[in-house]
């Protein structure tokens, strides 16, 4: 196995399931010392999953999970780390202030309050408790508490979501901060605008598997193409085979194709079907792509590991 | 001086040398400010005993054997509760809000989060204590030595332990919703089975040899083995069943913190 000095936090090859239903179908992913880090997916692709992983809060079914080369659950790789859960609460009896004492109690070498306050914009709220705030200042709240113990690794998962469009740009401001500072961030979104503006590297998941990997731009590169729609009595099957297809899909009568290469997947269509009608040709922005990518229906005879 | 200090301390991250123990400190001192905060969830648990007991106790029972009975009867009755619904829903809600999922992920000691749950329960049981023995002896003209007083209150103390770890054991593993009923339907029922309301006495003779098999039953007997009331077991079974108690559900209650 392959170790590389700037990684962080490793998953390798992780199968993960809950009951019958697979959450995570042999995974392998790193994390390098300094990225911000963007897991990308539809809602139940298994990002939850590997951030619960990473941080000690489930085992893996198999495979093996590292965070700063130790199991992710001892008590030095908890110093370092921070984190920001989907699933999450707070007492809801104390105030800002005391929470933020509460959990900076917690670590050696906390953050001081005023920067933990600047950084979650909570100067106004630090009297207010917990059950008063709204969900959009209880995300605050729970950012402030995820950078309690000053960590050099940090996860946000679903950071933004509830958030307004106001809100989440301050908080995308505060996470170039916090990479400029030299930390490391992972975030897992299903907001491909999010992941584009904030991330070094990007990583798509669905169900349960990597699909795509790469920076921004390389991404875009890869999936991005033309998307040609038409009605074929071309199988899926058949049209998979062809020269520079990507990706088939059947929308009701009509087959949508996805290629880097239209002009090639064309000739080989009109050879094989010469009756191929309604064509239509266009281009696949990245969000767009990424629909693709992740969109249910694409693989219509993948296997359906996710049945409930 | 002071403000200049205090300025550095909020801006530069700072060191400290014995951070577990304050940790510790935090958590307890936050516990029962929270606590304190929603009085009206411990209303019941703290008031409940001295209710009965002056019910029973003082207009029923002043002056007699039942007056003194009742004093560690209701005491015992009195921690088991603070023990088993403060742990036990006290968990419950704090697993099914995601709290105790997102403590899971910070540094803090397990053993801060337990500890200063034990330190208010104590803080509570303590309460119930003293109200009863106000009671007891300013209304129900109840005397006992300065000694037997003091025994009374040690023990019962204690007992708050067992009865947490098993509210522990119980709260890792039902809803939020469903942690009280099911934790009321164990304690009221095993409360009465074990003589904490009516003398052990009272009940038939089938029923006192079932008490033996009741957790509230050998707390019961220790202190009532103090104003000279037990049924005459030795009080190595009684404490035996009560370490036991601990230990095992202890065990369970630790597992179930860290699913």
């Amino acid at each position: 196995m392959q170790t590389s000095s700037n990684r962080i936090a490793h998953i390798a090859d992780v199968h993960h399931s809950y009951g019958k239903v697979t959450a995570l179908a042999g995974i392998n992913f790193e994390l390098r010392r300094g990225e911000v880090l963007a897991l990308l997916g539809p809602n139940g692709a298994g990002k939850t999953t590997m951030v619960s992983l990473l941080l000690g809060l489930l085992r893996p079914g198999s495979g093996n999970v590292t965070v700063f080369n130790k199991d992710p659950r001892s008590l030095s790789v908890r110093r370092r780390i921070g984190a920001m859960l989907q699933i999450s609460g707070i007492g809801p009896n104390l105030t800002i202030a005391e929470q933020i004492d509460l959990f900076r109690s917690y670590y050696p070498n906390p953050a001081g309050v005023a920067q933990l306050v600047a950084a979650a914009d909570l100067a106004e709220l630090m009297d207010r408790r917990a059950k008063a705030l709204s969900g959009g200042q209880l995300q605050r709240l729970h950012f402030a508490l995820a950078l309690a113990g000053n960590p050099e690794l940090l996860f946000l998962d679903e950071p933004t979501t509830g958030l307004d469009v106001e809100s989440r740009r301050r908080l995308w401001a505060r996470v170039r901060d916090l990479s400029e500072s030299g930390r490391t961030v992972l975030l897992t979104t299903h907001h491909l605008e999010e992941a584009a503006a904030l991330a070094d590297r990007i990583v798509v998941i669905d169900h349960g598997r990597v699909i795509a990997e790469g920076t921004p731009a390389e991404l875009e590169a890869e999936v991005s193409g033309r998307r040609i729609c038409c009605v074929t009595r071309l199988s899926i099957k058949t049209i998979r085979t062809l020269d520079g297809v990507r990706r088939v899909e059947r929308r009701g009568a009509s087959t949508e194709i996805l290629t880097a290469n239209a002009e090639s997947v064309l000739r080989q269509l009109f050879a094989q079907d010469p009756e191929l009608h309604e064509l239509e040709v266009g281009g696949v922005g990245l969000e767009q792509a990424f629909l693709a990518l992740t969109g249910g229906e694409l693989d219509s005879d993948a296997p359906q590991e996710e049945a409930a | 001086m002071r403000s200049s200090l205090q300025l550095q301390s909020e801006l530069a991250p700072s060191r400290r040398p014995n951070h577990v123990m304050h940790a510790f400190l935090a958590e307890v001192r936050y516990e029962l400010i929270a606590n304190w905060r929603q009085l009206d969830f411990a209303m019941p648990t703290v008031l409940f005993p001295a209710f009965f007991y002056l019910f029973f106790g003082v207009f029923f029972g002043k002056g007699s054997g039942l007056a003194t009975y009742l004093v560690a009867t209701y005491g015992a009755f009195g921690v088991i509760g603070t023990g088993l619904l403060g742990f036990g829903v006290g968990i419950a809600v704090a697993r099914e809000s995601g709290e105790l999922r997102l403590k899971r992920v910070t540094p803090a000691p397990p053993a801060a989060l337990i500890g200063a749950r034990l330190v208010t329960a104590l803080w509570f049981s303590a309460f119930i204590l003293f109200e009863l023995f106000v009671l007891a002896a300013v209304l129900a003209d109840v005397r006992f030595e300065r000694g037997q007083w003091l025994a009374l209150a040690i023990i019962l103390l204690i007992g708050t332990l067992p009865f947490g770890a098993l509210g522990l054991a119980i709260g890792t593993r039902v809803s939020a919703k469903g942690a009280p009923a099911i934790i009321n339907l164990l304690y009221l029922p095993s409360a009465f089975l074990s003589g904490l309301w009516i003398p052990i006495t009272m009940l038939p003779e089938f029923l006192q040899q079932l008490a033996l098999f009741m957790p509230p039953y050998h707390l019961a007997q220790l202190a009532l083995g103090v104003i000279g009331l037990d049924a005459g077991h030795p009080w190595q079974l009684h404490v035996g069943v009560l370490a036991g108690i601990t230990v095992v559900a202890g065990i369970v209650a630790m597992r179930g913190i860290r699913r």
